[in-house]
């Protein structure tokens, strides 16, 4: 398998980082593959804007820089325009619905919408946001099969809050498989 | 010994390599440290201060690194496995009592997370600039034991390993991480505690009168500790067996020799490395911590190629591994040292292997990884030789 590159990006807050935390996590330790994480350590991460990258391969991976990854998750205006650039011909863009508008991009560019934050309100609470994001983005990307993205959510949340992730993550999952049917 | 059930965490894990780290610091028994927390190294001291208190340790976050480098020492003395953790501004501060910690033989280990220097430098952005500094920053002559990791799992492994050869040398061990590597998060594997091998302190029990610089046959003089009822001295003036000063050529001599020679009787057993299709290669990359992968990446495009390409890791970096650089050399028609830095472990290297090949630096100003297009720029040319 060719390395898998994703890029995540938005407002400090909404969990990307955690977003790409849980998705490492499940490849490395769940179907015990390989993963690597990188952040952004500039003052730009101690703001507005936060960012990961993370690399996934079924064999060690060497050089850790992200690039051109081949899926773009964008949870915030600013992520995309920083990022869309580097995001490779024919990639994955995913975006929060209700956050980030695309404007003209490479055609050959598969763009999927998803309102996470309208949907962690009506789950309950705002802060599942990045879980929705995350079952979405396993829908739509085949990064990792949905069985070993619920292990990595389940290894990653604090205990007693299991019902309120799982509702996100299945929400984000179920409405992701839907906008993939819908767009071929 | 085996390490401590309580206090490892078996298991795979995801995290970065400072709390990898950390994590081996724990494991290895230290009980003790002492900061004053800066980037790129502040996720170790971060780690410490809420686990430490968990399993029997204290950590002290000091007004500086000049008195971080000295609480540790403290720390030492009192019984206790102990350590500090830094980035390059802060191991300036504290090479005085780098000094200190060599002429009094108190085992400990500093972590120094690189980041691109001189100064202030790059306080986020990753470098292999402090090479020497390990080796030579403080004042007078003294012998290094520094280990490089490549990877969050090198960090929990080597850590433990510093840990444990600061114990055997009684000598302080440096670990040479730096900014990538310590924000880097990967899959971490800590292994039962009874798969863990630790060395511990070795106490003098004797009933006449202890001497601290009573050198064993092994060349490693015993500790003794707060409360075990020795009274004795310790100092960084040059000092006798009994740690009083003597201001003398001779016992400056005496006290030197056998300071050196607890390291350079045992260079060989230090060295540790790896090689990578050496078998048939014209040319060898030398490499260590991060630049290895770099390097790594930069050997398999050059083998597609068709290019007859090695590449040699250091894992101890001090003790230079001057033996199998040497061997190395007389096989190859070059040699190319990959660091990030204007060429520290380059100049030892190419000590040791210019007398019988071409050796060449494929070097850094910091601030990034090396593009493995760059490192390959250098196999091409070192091939049209």
């Amino acid at each position: 398998m060719e390395n898998r590159e994703v890029r995540l990006g938005g407002f400090g807050g909404q969990g990307v980082i955690l977003a790409g935390m849980i998705l490492g996590r499940a490849k490395s330790i769940f179907e015990d593959k390989y993963a690597t994480l990188t952040q952004d350590f500039g003052p730009e991460a101690r703001g507005g804007a936060a960012s990961c990258a993370v690399i996934l391969s079924d064999d060690p991976i060497l050089y850790p820089n992200v690039f051109n990854p081949d899926v773009l998750l964008a949870m915030s205006q600013g992520a995309l325009d920083k990022y869309i650039d580097g995001l490779q011909k024919g990639g994955i863009l995913v975006i929060e619905e209700d956050l980030v508008k695309v404007g003209n991009i490479d055609p050959s560019i598969k763009v999927f919408a998803c309102p996470a934050t309208r949907f962690a309100e009506e789950i309950g609470r705002k802060i599942v946001l990045n879980i929705v994001m995350y079952g979405f983005l396993v829908a739509v990307s085949d990064l990792v099969t949905e069985e070993i993205a619920r292990k990595g959510v389940e290894a990653s949340i604090p205990s007693g809050t299991e019902k309120l992730n799982f509702a996100a993550f299945e929400k984000g999952y179920q409405y992701g498989i839907e906008q993939k049917e819908k767009l071929g | 010994m085996k390490a401590d059930p309580k206090r490892v965490l078996t298991g795979n894990h995801f995290i970065n390599g400072n709390h990898a780290a950390t994590e081996g610091a724990i494991a290895a028994g230290c009980t003790f440290a002492a900061g004053y927390p800066i980037t790129p190294s502040t996720e170790i001291v971060e780690r410490i201060a809420s686990r430490f208190p968990r399993v029997g340790g204290m950590f002290v976050q000091m007004e500086d690194e000049i008195a971080s480098s000295i609480c540790l020492q403290g720390g030492v003395w009192s019984g206790r496995k102990s350590m500090t953790v830094t980035s390059g501004p802060g191991m300036s501060l504290m090479m005085e009592h780098v000094g200190l910690a060599h002429i009094t033989e108190t085992p400990c280990v500093f972590i120094n997370v690189q980041r691109a220097g001189p100064s202030t430098g790059l306080p986020t952005k990753t470098a292999q600039g402090d090479m020497m500094q390990a080796k030579w920053g403080s004042h007078g002559d003294y012998e290094c034991i520094a280990l490089s990791p490549s990877s969050p799992q090198e960090c929990f492994d080597l850590t433990i390993d510093c840990f444990n050869l600061s114990e055997e040398y009684r000598m302080p061990v440096f670990l040479m991480s730096d900014e990538m590597t310590g924000h880097m998060t990967e899959k971490v594997v800590i292994p039962p505690a009874d798969q863990i091998e630790l060395v511990e302190r070795k106490f003098y029990t004797g009933s006449e009168k202890y001497l601290p610089y009573k050198r064993e046959a092994n060349g490693v003089p015993l500790m003794s500790k707060a409360g075990l009822g020795h009274n004795y001295h310790i100092t960084g003036l040059t000092h006798d067996e009994q740690g009083y000063p003597v201001l003398t050529k001779k016992v400056q001599e005496e006290m030197m020799e056998g300071m050196m020679k607890k390291v350079g009787d045992n260079v060989d057993k230090l060295t540790r490395y790896e090689e990578f299709m050496m078998e048939d290669a014209d040319i060898a990359l030398v490499s260590y911590g991060i630049s290895f992968r770099m390097a790594y990446k930069a050997m398999e495009m050059a083998r597609e190629k068709g290019i007859k390409v090695g590449l040699l890791k250091m894992i101890t970096c001090w003790p230079f591994p001057e033996k199998p650089i040497t061997e190395l050399a007389q096989k190859v028609n070059s040699m190319i040292m990959v660091e990030l830095n204007y060429g520290q472990m380059f100049l030892e290297m190419d000590r040791f292997a210019n007398k019988y090949c071409e050796t060449d630096l494929c070097g850094s100003s910091g601030g990034e990884v090396h593009e493995p297009e760059e490192i390959l720029t250098k196999i091409l040319e070192a091939a049209k030789k």
